[in-house]
């Protein structure tokens, strides 16, 4: 007799509804949102077949000696470095150009708390995409031992890691410059033109050179696709990663805690 | 419930929100008016916490916003529906919300079902949506946390006047069911159908707030003469201001016994001589109003 009314009470347990939204269900719906957009999707769909296609090439094109997994690999890690930060940026840029930070901010009012599933979100699928591509470059190693290629499995373990930091360091990067600029194209121009700006002035001004050793991230991060990083190498990627990915985060952070949703 | 204290919030030296105090009870729906521009959207911006007053307090339920563990549990929120990401589709965004608030998946269709979206709806991207369906499904991600209460900001903008009607039952019901509503509007006849209690703003300020009934009383009389210019004079005379309606008519803020004698003793003829009602409100609402929405045009 009562059936009726049942079906307008959602069932709902009060202690779990005055209980901040755990970090742990921000990041899912974090992840989520990376890839339940067209734009979001396409690009991870770019990614997955641009790095397809690094194997395609190497098997085609490649010198039979280079067909190894180290060889698969290093290369394969390109299109997710170059691309997989524009998802970084989306992500903090479209919840201001497509204005969905009104109901972001409405549900979670703890900003902080959005911020940090956004940073992990980004790490995840950094570390994703690392895994993915250690997957492809196994099987098209597999494939280029059939066709008679090298296809030694021999990798320094030093460039599996080495590789995670880069593919996250960029996505951090990403991240910040998002977070600093809250305009997705905007942010795009200046997280591929202001590092490479700097290294045209740097390898071009004399007096920069030395300097350039240390701040231009284009040029410290080369070392992390060489076996055996150096102490110094990994100083200059540090103060490089501090000056285009701590202070763009540090900043952008700032500017979405404090800016006001309309 | 809601409360709202001394609310006020400057952009420069320039006041949205000046001063405004108000309160929202349980079983009510209240009315929040004014023209564009006068603060209303910035007012319910600081009871959700988005945008910090420059001083006072709101709370919710006697909780500061932003103090709400996990608000979309207690408030609905709907400030504005085309503030949503054009590639995602309906049911992604309250399947988000639904992730967010921790509620089971399978709200989310029933949700859609409840505001008349059906599942075809739910798959298209909000691009495709007319102002109308998302409306529908910014009612709907109010509605998704099972809140006590709803804040609602033009909500029937773009609905088709049988969503308005529908709008209006839905609110009626949730109001009478314990919940508090808050919704404003720019229409004074849109909210008039269904709110108990009105908060009425203009340039920042409330310039009026009640209950409908007693301000619908205060808004005095309405008279209409045969002979208009007459009737000026004698309004005059008797040092009464009135002001005039689109349809030839005069509000004056009186009893009608007062225009009454007046209009008999300079043996004037009357044709209309009634308590205004909510046309007196809507002028009352003009005149208080009136230059606020021009100047925001130009600013």
């Amino acid at each position: 007799m009562t059936a009726v009314l049942t079906e307008t009470q959602v069932p709902s347990v009060r202690s779990e509804s005055s209980r901040p939204v755990p970090l742990t269900r921000l990041t899912l719906v974090e992840l989520r949102k990376l890839a339940d957009t067209r734009a979001g999707l396409w690009l991870l769909i770019v990614i997955g077949l641009a790095t397809v296609g690094t194997s395609a090439i190497m098997l085609g094109w490649a010198p039979d000696a280079e067909q190894t997994f180290e060889g698969f690999f290093g290369f394969g890690l390109l299109p997710s470095a170059v691309l997989l930060p524009v998802l970084g940026i989306l992500s903090m840029t479209a919840e201001w150009s497509q204005r969905t930070a009104l109901t972001t901010f409405t549900l979670v009012p703890a900003r902080e708390r959005v911020i940090a599933a956004k940073l992990a979100a980004g790490v995840i699928i950094a570390i994703a995409s690392t895994v993915a591509t250690l997957a492809l470059a196994a099987a098209a190693n597999l494939l280029g031992g059939a066709l008679g290629a090298d296809a030694g499995w021999d990798i320094a373990g030093s460039l599996i890691w080495q590789g995670l930091a880069m593919q996250v360091l960029y996505v951090l990067m990403g991240l910040g410059f998002g977070a600093l600029l809250l305009n997705s194209p905007l942010a795009i121009v200046g997280f591929f033109a202001l590092p490479m700006v700097w290294t045209i002035l740097g390898s071009t001004i004399k007096a920069l050179a030395t300097a350039s050793e240390w701040i231009d991230i284009n040029t410290t991060t080369t070392a992390m696709g060489e076996a055996n990083m150096t102490g110094g190498e990994w100083a200059r990627v540090g103060v490089s990663a501090a000056i285009w990915v701590l202070v763009p985060l540090v900043l952008g952070i700032w500017r979405v805690l404090r800016r006001e949703v309309s | 419930m809601i409360t709202v204290e001394r609310l006020t919030k400057r952009y420069g030296g320039h006041p949205a929100v000046d001063d405004v105090s108000f309160t929202c009870e349980p079983g009510t729906v209240t009315g929040f008016l004014g023209p564009n521009g006068a603060g209303k959207s910035t007012t319910m911006r600081m009871i959700c916490g988005l945008t910090p007053p420059t001083s006072g307090s709101a709370t919710v339920g006697s909780t500061p916003y932003r103090r709400l563990g996990n608000p979309g549990r207690h408030v609905g929120v709907l400030l504005d529906a085309s503030a949503q990401h054009s590639g995602r589709t309906g049911r992604e965004v309250l399947s988000l919300a639904a992730i967010t608030m921790g509620i089971d998946k399978r709200e989310v269709p029933k949700a859609l079902d409840r505001v008349g979206l059906n599942a075809t709806a739910g798959k298209r991207r909000v691009r495709a949506y007319s102002l109308g369906m998302r409306q529908r499904l910014g009612l709907a991600l109010a509605l998704l946390g099972d809140p006590a209460v709803l804040i609602l900001d033009e909500p029937a903008n773009g609905l088709d006047p049988e969503g308005i009607y529908w709008m209006r039952g839905l609110l009626r019901d949730f109001a009478d069911r314990g919940g508090t509503v808050l919704l404003s509007s720019h229409l004074l006849r849109e909210v008039e159908a269904v709110a108990d209690r009105l908060v009425v703003i203009g340039a920042g300020k409330i310039v009026a707030q009640g209950d409908k009934a007693e301000l619908l009383a205060q808004s005095g009389t309405l008279v209409r003469a045969a002979d208009p210019a007459a009737l000026a004079m004698v309004l005059e005379r008797a040092g009464l201001t009135g002001t005039r309606t689109t349809d030839g008519g005069v509000v004056v803020p009186t009893g009608s016994e007062v225009i009454g004698r007046a209009a008999a003793d300079a043996g004037l003829v009357l044709l209309e001589l009634r308590p205004a009602g909510s046309g007196g409100l809507e002028q009352m609402f003009l005149t208080l109003t009136a230059g606020d929405s021009v100047k925001e045009a130009v600013r």
